[in-house]
């Protein structure tokens, strides 16, 4: 039995003023070792530990205090990691989800907000955060003549600090680039590895999607307007390197693969692919489980595997390994090694969550555009 | 003189002050490239009287206008470029067995073997420093004695121009930057061989351009295993003196093994941090630190910089 249990189940038949003093001014959940205690409090009937974390069950009951209005569960947790999750509250039939009410950390994903516990080892990234030396750069609007999919397409563009249009830059378009500025940080990243001259000055185009799960899904008009609408917009409106190796695409999840996909559909356009937690399923045999949303991915995943050609030269590739993505990640890497292209693949103790993506950005950014570190000291 | 990084807080106005620099001030820009002619904020500093030279300016109109030196330039870079890289194969391996062997604690009455060894490890560094430095100055010396940039009309117009310049102007300060385009603008058009013994004020890149060696740093880049490298030979103006700016940024210096293989390896170069408000005055014979500018020691620590 670790510390903390041994407290609680101490402590509470001791009555509601010893609980009271056990809660206050601590930190919860308990982080002790590899094993991490979830603590609530309140008078229901269940309460459940909610989490993404794949091999282990999705809701894993906490252990109720006989006697008061306190709840516990102890979870084995690896170093290093970050776990974002909810509580499941049961109060007579009814279920709800709620943040932990003990913890003040959370994570914001467009689905909402999570609490979030970190285990030893783990620490925000100080680059992710603001920094008030580095120059920031600014994030203009444009308006994208979208004729693949005969329509008109909103894009932010990110111009970094002192910005010279008499300069070219390199570009990265970003697959759900306001998500990324929003979750993961994107904007302050960006600007602080560039103050850092981890990465050089550039462009970066911020494409959103009404439709990810079918656009991303390996759509033909999709990888075309990034290449026929897209990127001429980009040329003729901002002054970029004019070669594949000063261009690349990045997403997450359904992103990634939109990233792939079009580099595949389009070889030589991109020199750079930046695919985080991607959704690459694929089979051997037989049908797939991820339901129908899947099957145009399955499909590309397959096809690719099949006849991978030469979609960029450089390829960044991280998954979380509580993601159930992870063997779909790591099934791809020695496949795409194989195939005679660049990859760097990195793993993290992380789920599918933004704010594992934006850990990775320093990391992946640096090794596909490697800045002027060395060279400029001024 | 040498100054720390000027960005947050300058002290360029109270150097320049200190010496009673008459006439307009020079300012080399060149380490800012394309952002060369943006000074304002240091035409402002220094009230107004700064002539910047426009060297970055003036080498791209050399690179236009003279095509055979440009592919001479070019081709060098490439040769250049290849020498690093494979200088940085064995460099990773010399290194890494010097900080092994200051990183092992002596056990009891061996500590004049162990100190043997890690003197020739440091030594096997600094060989191959001098044999890289050696190369890279042979490949510089060949450049120069074969396309003469000196004469060449491309450069000499502008040397005249310079020269010109240089002459009504009672100082030069050399701004930081991208250390490399720096150093070959300057060398491009000599111009520290168009100086009058006018005083000169360098900071970051500025300060490393001046010195006898280039060398490179950082403890902890995102990608690879941050080994320092010896570059290529500075400009040369002032002797025993090796500039790491922003070392406090750059530098694990509460490390006292990086610490004492960075100022073993240069020895006897004096290696400084140069942080803000940092400053070291050479006086013609020798150094003087100002009060809080740190040298390196080959102990592991930092200690006042002072007269040497």
């Amino acid at each position: 039995m670790n510390g903390i249990v041994h407290e609680i189940e101490t402590l509470a038949r001791m009555g509601p003023r010893a609980i009271n003093a056990l809660l206050e001014g601590r930190k919860f959940p308990v982080v002790e070792g590899r094993t991490v205690t979830f603590v609530f409090r309140g008078h229901v009937d269940e309460v459940r530990l909610r989490h993404w974390i794949h091999g282990l069950p999705q809701a894993q009951p906490f252990h109720h205090v006989q006697g008061t209005d306190l709840w516990f569960l102890a979870v084995d947790v690896p170093d290093g990691s970050r776990l974002e999750y909810k509580l499941e509250v049961v109060v007579g039939g009814e279920h709800r989800l709620i943040q932990d009410p003990l913890n003040d950390n959370v994570a914001l994903d467009p689905y909402g907000v999570n609490s979030v516990v970190y285990t030893a080892g783990y620490m925000v990234p100080e680059w992710s955060l603001p920094d008030p030396d580095a120059r920031p750069g600014e994030i203009v609007e444009q308006e994208i003549d979208a004729r693949a999919f005969g329509d008109k397409r909103p894009c932010q563009v990110y111009l970094p600090a002192r910005f010279r249009p008499s300069r070219s830059y390199p570009l990265l378009i970003v697959h759900d680039g306001a998500d990324y500025v929003r979750y993961a940080s994107l904007k302050t990243v960006l600007d602080n590895l560039i103050h850092r001259l981890e990465i050089p000055s550039m462009i970066v185009a911020l494409i959103p999607s009404q439709d990810r799960l079918n656009e991303y899904a390996d759509d033909k008009r999709h990888a075309k307007f990034l290449v026929e609408d897209l990127l001429p917009h980009l040329q003729k409106s901002f002054p970029l390197v004019d070669k594949p190796s000063a261009r690349g695409l990045m997403g997450a999840s359904f992103g990634a693969v939109a990233s792939l996909a079009a580099a595949w559909r389009h070889q030589g356009v991109f020199g750079n692919l930046l695919l985080q937690s991607g959704s690459f399923a694929f089979t051997d045999i037989g049908k797939h489980d991820r339901g129908p949303v899947f099957d145009p991915v399955v499909r590309f995943v397959n096809a690719f595997r099949k006849q991978p050609g030469h979609p960029a030269d450089h390829l960044f590739v991280s998954c979380g390994v509580y993601e159930s993505l992870i063997y779909y990640n790591r099934s791809l890497v020695p496949f795409l090694q194989k195939s005679g292209l660049d990859v760097r693949y990195v793993e993290s103790n992380d789920g599918h969550n933004w704010e594992n993506w934006r850990d990775r950005l320093r990391e992946g950014l640096s090794w596909l555009y490697p800045g002027p570190l060395w060279m400029v000291y001024e | 003189m040498l100054l720390g990084p000027q960005r947050n807080q300058p002290t360029l106005n109270q150097a320049v002050a200190s010496v009673r620099a008459h006439g307009p001030l020079a300012t080399i820009t060149a380490g800012w490239e394309e952002r060369e002619g943006e000074d304002q904020e240091m035409r402002d500093h220094l009230g107004g009287r700064t002539v910047n030279l426009r060297l970055w300016e003036r080498a791209e109109e050399v690179a236009r206008r003279d095509p055979e030196l440009n592919e001479a330039s070019n081709h060098k870079r490439e040769r250049l470029r290849l020498m690093h890289e494979l200088y940085r194969v064995r460099l990773g391996h010399a290194l890494d067995a010097a900080r092994e062997l200051l990183r092992r604690a002596p056990s009891n009455g061996d500590a004049d073997v162990l100190e043997g060894e890690r003197e020739a490890a440091i030594e096997a560094v600094r060989t191959l420093d001098s044999f890289h430095m050696m190369r890279v100055v042979d490949l510089q010396h060949d450049f120069e004695t074969r396309m003469k940039p000196l004469e060449r009309d491309s450069v000499d117009r502008h040397r005249r121009e310079i020269g010109a310049i240089l002459s009504e102007c009672g100082a030069l300060c050399v701004a930081g930057g991208h250390v490399v385009v720096l150093q070959h603008r300057m060398r491009l058009f000599d111009v520290l061989g168009l100086m009058h013994g006018q005083p000169i004020f360098a900071w970051s890149a500025g300060a490393m351009a001046l010195s006898e060696r280039i060398v490179l740093f950082h403890d902890s880049p995102p990608q690879g295993p941050g080994n320092s490298e010896l570059f290529e030979q500075g400009l040369g103006v002032f002797p025993n003196l090796l500039p790491l700016p922003h070392a406090r940024k750059r530098l694990h210096l509460h490390d006292r093994h990086k610490v004492a293989l960075m100022a073993r390896r240069f020895a006897p170069a004096q290696v400084i941090a140069f942080d803000s408000l940092t400053r070291m005055d050479w006086d013609g014979e020798c150094w003087h630190g100002q009060p809080g500018t740190q040298r390196l020691t080959d102990k592991g620590i930092l200690v006042q910089a002072g007269t040497a």
